[in-house]
């Protein structure tokens, strides 16, 4: 198939194996109005120091593929049917939960959205950072605050010393996004994935946290997978960009590229509903319809029902991640498209 | 750094600098160095200084506040919490050394003295057994106080960790207990205390205590497995298992300090009714017996005299009552510190 082909044509520009491999993964939850497919058959891969974004609306799967890989999927009632995650070789779903639980935070962390509430309040903020070392490394308390020190003062905390010990909510949000990070960062981990990490934030203290992120990921050599539903935010950091939508991923790009050239109608669509300056006084462009509802996923293509190009075949076949290229079919490295239309897409 | 410090000093004169502008400039040239003079003497040390000071102080008094000092700091404020802290302390005091207020037995009765007023040898007067009821008030504490503790605290633990590993694990584990504290549920408490109580012929402070804990806690345990169940599914939960924690450091460190408040609460409530309901029980005859004192059995000894000698009633009645709304008037004074839902 020319979806694990495209796949394997994005990790063969990086010299080495990717960090992390998932493979046709499938994750569905099982309540009680039917199963939500969730996550359906998705393919990415990070190297180290490489960052990928994935992009997609609320409910496109994106948050719980990366539950998935983290291991923190709540069963029941999620499960994942399917598929393979490749973490340095090692296929985690079939690594014992001990073992998985090591791997969560030393090798592998993650940057949540909120971090309000993803710190505990009754715990001061010194107390979590070191909470990293103690378990995983077993360092003593003492320690382990001199460290959470450190670590504060290297994601820009200012007053470290003395914040050390104050409880997260008489920080700021931005404050508590760098604590967030410093806890996902304790361990140097090798991969590190943001879960909307700036979506709570002021849009100044965004781009802080953003530019924190990016630099830490090249000061570590770090793979990063940012999961956002912001294109704005991705744009300066990201070197791919995955889009999902209904548990797929439908189009996959270097990220410049994407903004450029979408080659799937459901981008195109994203990047027009950005609202734009110079379009004062016109309607704002609104792709038509809602996300479908992950237990009634429409047969063929799942965007056909909102998609303004879509035919008979869109109905009934499911097109796969096809190959993209120029349209003198030279080789697009790293692109592919979910669409029976892309090169009507990508070219006009 | 000099030109934010202008702006503000300069605001409220700004018409005079552009008088000062019109000016020839050897007075413009006095005048600024007038200014800067001014501003030397004033800034460095008065605003700047006082600024940091204020900042310290600020932070000083952000720094003392987790939800525990928040919480105390609401009840030091709380007239409720100090007066029945005090009734609670003082009653303890009585429960421990009762010898403290009174050198008359509460077991030395004399029928002879049966139902005498109030005197200075009884200053509460006597019961129909000639005892003194002073001293059995004062006595009749230690057993109140003893099973309200212990009954709270083995209700408290057996139900908070057994609520608290349902709310948890769920799944099977869950059921299985909701179902056993549902059944608990059904059995009224008088019957099954007859019943219990009557089966066992030992009538001591522990068996009390011990059918009280039994009886009790299902009520603890649900409260445990609701607020577990609450403070499993935050996020800073999921976070600290996204970086690793194994369930032993989810348990005690996340989520029991964030599910413990509402047990609290319920248990020094608790506390108070668990006091009436051993008087009630003493009083029909089937939870503590004499020579235990306990003010159920002098309110049940009074039930036949107390319209000719109406202390025999009122004295442990009074006791009673205040010892139990002393509780309940803490527990409310700690709910109403420690949700924050209530503020």
């Amino acid at each position: 198939m020319s979806t694990a082909s495209s796949a394997r044509m994005t990790t063969a520009d990086t010299t080495e194996a990717p960090l992390l491999q998932v493979r046709d993964l499938h994750v569905e939850f099982r309540t009680r109005e039917g199963v939500a497919k969730a996550v359906n058959g998705v393919n990415y891969s990070v190297s180290a120091g490489e960052t990928l974004a994935i992009l997609g609306e609320s409910g496109s799967g994106k948050s719980v593929s990366s539950q998935a890989v983290m291991g923190i999927l709540d069963s029941p009632p999620g499960f994942i049917t399917g598929g393979e995650i490749l973490f340095k070789g090692r296929d985690l779903l079939t690594v014992g939960r001990e073992d998985r639980r090591k791997i969560r935070g030393a090798q592998m962390a993650m940057v949540f959205q909120d971090a309000l509430s993803a710190l505990n309040p009754v715990l001061t903020v010194g107390y979590q950072l070191g909470e990293m070392f103690r378990t995983h490394k077993g360092t003593s308390r003492k320690d382990a605050k001199t460290k959470a020190v450190e670590l504060m003062e290297r994601v820009g905390i200012p007053g470290a010393r003395e914040r050390v010990n104050q409880y997260p909510h008489q920080f700021s949000g931005g404050m508590r996004q760098r604590v967030m990070i410093a806890m996902a960062l304790a361990l140097e981990p090798d991969l590190i994935i943001a879960d909307e990490p700036t979506t709570a934030l002021d849009v100044t203290v965004q781009a802080q946290v953003m530019e924190l992120l990016a630099d830490l990921q090249r000061e570590y050599n770090m793979g990063l997978i940012l999961i956002t539903h912001d294109l704005g935010v991705v744009a300066d950091v990201a070197d791919k960009i995955a889009v999902m939508y209904a548990g797929r991923i439908v189009e996959t790009a270097p990220v410049h590229e994407l903004y450029a050239r979408p080659a799937h109608p459901y981008t195109k669509g994203l990047l027009e509903s950005i609202p734009r300056l110079d379009q004062k006084g016109r309607d704002l462009f609104a792709i038509k319809g809602l996300p479908p509802n992950l237990v009634r996923i429409p047969a063929g293509c799942a965007f056909n029902p909102r998609c303004p190009m879509a035919q008979e075949i869109c109905r009934a076949e499911v097109p796969p991640l096809f190959a993209v290229t120029e349209a003198d079919g030279a080789e697009l490295a790293g692109r592919g498209s979910a669409c029976h239309f892309w090169k009507e897409t990508l070219h006009g | 750094m000099p030109d934010q410090n202008t702006d503000p000093a300069d605001d409220p004169m700004g018409t005079e600098v552009h008088s000062a502008f019109a000016t020839p400039t050897p007075n413009l040239a006095s005048m600024e160095s007038e200014q800067l003079v001014e501003r030397e003497q004033l800034e460095p040390e008065d605003p700047e200084d006082k600024d940091n000071l204020e900042d310290r102080d600020d932070r000083q008094r952000e720094r003392a506040r987790s939800l525990w000092q928040d919480a105390w700091r609401d009840l030091r404020g709380n007239w409720i919490f100090w007066v029945s802290s005090l009734v609670i302390v003082f009653l303890v005091i009585v429960a421990i050394w009762p010898g403290l207020f009174t050198s008359t037995s509460p077991l030395a009765c004399n029928l002879s003295n049966s139902l005498q007023g109030s005197s200075s040898a009884h200053p509460f007067g006597t019961d129909n057994q000639g005892c003194d009821i002073y001293s059995r008030t004062l006595h009749g504490a230690r057993a109140s106080i003893t099973v309200g503790f212990f009954a709270t605290i083995g209700s408290v633990l057996v139900g908070a960790v057994l609520g608290g590993l349902a709310g948890f694990f769920g799944g099977w584990w869950d059921a299985i207990l909701s179902r056993i504290t549902d059944i608990f549920f059904g059995i009224p408490l008088l019957l099954g205390a007859m019943v219990f109580l009557t089966a066992i012929d030992s009538h001591s402070v522990w068996i009390v205590v011990a059918f009280l804990v039994i009886l009790g806690w299902p009520q603890i345990a649900r409260i445990a497995r609701g607020s577990v169940i609450t403070a499993k599914q935050q996020d800073y939960v999921t976070a600290a298992r996204a970086l690793g924690a194994g369930n032993s450091r989810l348990m005690l460190r996340h989520i029991l300090p964030n599910a413990v408040a509402p047990i609290i609460v319920v248990g020094t409530i608790a506390l108070g009714s668990y006091i009436s309901l051993e008087a009630t029980l003493s009083f029909l005859g089937v939870g503590l017996a004499p020579p235990t004192v306990s003010w159920g059995i002098d309110l049940s000894n009074a039930v036949q005299v107390f319209r000719n000698a109406p202390g025999t009633l009122f004295y442990p009645a009074a006791a009673l009552s205040i010892t139990v709304l002393a509780f309940i008037m803490l527990g409310d004074a700690v709910r109403e510190a420690l949700d924050p839902k209530l503020r």
